[in-house]
């Protein structure tokens, strides 16, 4: 797999590191419920095909990088910075989402 | 029909003409009581224990593919107890317990192998940690031993223990862990459940989960809408999509783990091995294959097949370790898709809809939880009350801070 780096060009994926879903890049604000936390942290779509995720160009310039690729074929569709993203990212800065959580909180763990 | 020694031998004396398909292949009905979403491991284990535990045999188990043709068809088949934490170290430890009894249990050959598993360690610090493992699993009633360099070297002399970054202190040995022949659990299973009555429906995928009143009805698959007053999601590395048919988000990521295979060699490795600095495990099949493997790819992945460095970076961690394998030859590797939760701890649970149940967040280790896995997911759907040892593996413990992390490296997916 290569990654495209919008300051580097097309490079080898081994000098990237791997953070995890775009969904990282939309920190709750300050107060946010724990529902929002755990669908920060926790919760994902976790399609089979297109996604966006966030590496680090670790052994190159540094940059953070939305990549939006396709997880069936690994192919790598667009790159852009996470810098130049502003807040029209994967849910536009709102995580609450179209899906509700898949467990409320019911009681203490026994 | 039962197998035996006995059969074994009259069939070969007669041209083999007496053995009959092992389950049947039967239409699926409109209705079941239960309906099992996956025909893997854990599917068809929990449709055998429903049957033999529970007496529950109106269950139909819906496989979009062939029995046994996902992760439980491909695995490096370890089998061990040597947990360290609440939650994890009784589940597992009832486990193994299940694979002792196993081949008894299902009149089948799953060559179950108990041939001893070494941890190595390199540092005093690993070794500290090891020791502390190793009390853990006594504890809880399994057997653990630590090794000294010397008590390493007798099993395993083959190792590179000078190595300049990696000499080898020691290790745990856990005498009871082992092997067992993967296909051969999931047909072992198969068989039992559809002797006890069980239907196993193969090549026919769910494509909806119909919900009304916040209860499950009952399935769409492409052959036909099947209606059910339980349903269990047991679907590993899809997760996600059959969960999303009943509009739930999942605490799952999927993720590419490789294992790789040689040609056949002669018994040269005894035992499994696992070399965690360097990420790498390895143990030789009864064929004579060493099968081996590393770590995740690192990105989330549902193209069961992995990159090159990852490649490169096992080779790298085994030659490090055994620089003996160099001249063997790979025959072939693969990638799994795999259930990973944000703590590396697997979900036994209930959801939010009535009668939708989930087990799933295998990660790479769902092999050996096979039998317990089943056998506390027949329990939870029968009782509607979470097994004992399964206890700890809630859905909600991501949100509520009842967290189960192993590796002690924090609860993010990016972190496992």
């Amino acid at each position: 797999m290569r990654i495209i780096c919008p300051l580097c060009g097309d490079r080898d994926r081994r000098e990237f590191h791997y953070y995890g879903d775009a969904v990282y890049a939309d920190r709750p604000g300050e107060g946010a419920a724990p529902e929002d936390w755990d669908a920060y942290l926790h919760l994902r779509d976790n399609p089979a095909g297109e996604t966006r995720d966030l590496w680090y160009h670790e052994l190159g310039c540094s940059a953070w990088i939305e990549v939006t690729r396709n997880t069936v074929t690994h192919a790598v569709l667009s790159t852009r910075l996470v810098a130049a993203r502003g807040g029209d990212g994967p849910s536009g800065g709102d995580i609450s989402g179209k899906m509700k959580p898949a467990a409320k909180r019911r009681g203490k763990t026994a | 029909m039962r197998y035996s020694g006995l059969r074994v031998i009259s069939e070969g004396l007669f041209g083999n003409k007496g053995w009959t398909p092992a389950w049947r292949d039967p239409e699926p009905k409109a209705d079941y009581d239960y309906v099992i979403i996956g025909g893997g491991g854990h599917g068809l284990s929990t449709a055998y224990y429903l049957a033999k535990n529970h007496g529950i045999t109106n269950v139909a188990v819906l496989e979009k593919g062939y029995l046994g043709g996902g992760n439980v068809g491909r695995n490096t088949t370890i089998v061990r107890a040597n947990y360290f934490l609440p939650g994890n170290q009784e589940f597992y430890s009832h486990s193994l317990k299940l694979w002792e009894g196993l081949e008894a249990e299902l009149n089948y050959n799953v060559m179950h192998s108990q041939r001893g598993l070494i941890n190595l360690f390199h540092s005093d610090g690993q070794r500290d940690a090891f020791a502390r493992r190793g009390n853990a699993m006594i504890n809880e009633g399994d057997d653990a031993e630590l090794l000294d360099r010397e008590g390493v070297r007798r099993y395993l002399p083959y190792l590179d223990f000078d190595n300049a970054r990696f000499p080898v202190h020691g290790g745990l040995l856990h005498r009871r862990g082992g092997t067992a022949r993967h296909d051969a659990v999931a047909w072992g299973y198969a068989r039992g459940a559809d002797t006890r009555g069980v239907d196993l429906i193969q090549n026919c995928e769910v494509t909806g989960i119909d919900i009304e009143d916040g209860r499950v009805r009952g399935v769409q698959t492409t052959r036909g809408a099947i209606r059910a007053k339980k349903i269990g999601i047991v679907v590993a590395g899809r997760s996600g999509q059959v969960a999303a048919m009943a509009g739930l988000r999942l605490p799952i990521e999927s993720h590419v783990l490789q294992a790789f295979v040689t040609e056949g060699l002669k018994p040269v490795i005894d035992h499994v091995v696992s070399f965690g600095m360097g990420h790498f495990y390895i143990s030789q099949s009864d064929k004579g294959g060493l099968v081996f493997g590393g770590d995740l790819d690192f990105y989330s992945s549902y193209a069961a097949r992995g990159n090159l460095p990852m490649v490169e970076h096992v080779m790298e961690a085994g030659m490090t370790l055994m620089p003996m394998i160099g001249k063997a030859k790979v025959l072939r590797s693969w990638g799994g898709i795999m259930d990973m939760t944000p703590d590396g701890s697997p979900i036994i649970d209930a959801t939010d809809v009535g009668g939708l149940y989930i087990d799933c967040g295998w990660n790479y280790g769902g092999f050996k939880a096979v039998p317990a896995s089943g056998w506390c997911m027949a329990h939870l759907m029968a009782t509607g009350e979470p097994h004992a040892v399964a206890r700890r593996f809630r859905l909600d413990r991501f949100l509520t801070g009842h967290l189960i992390d192993e590796e002690g490296t924090g609860s993010q997916h990016n972190l496992h």
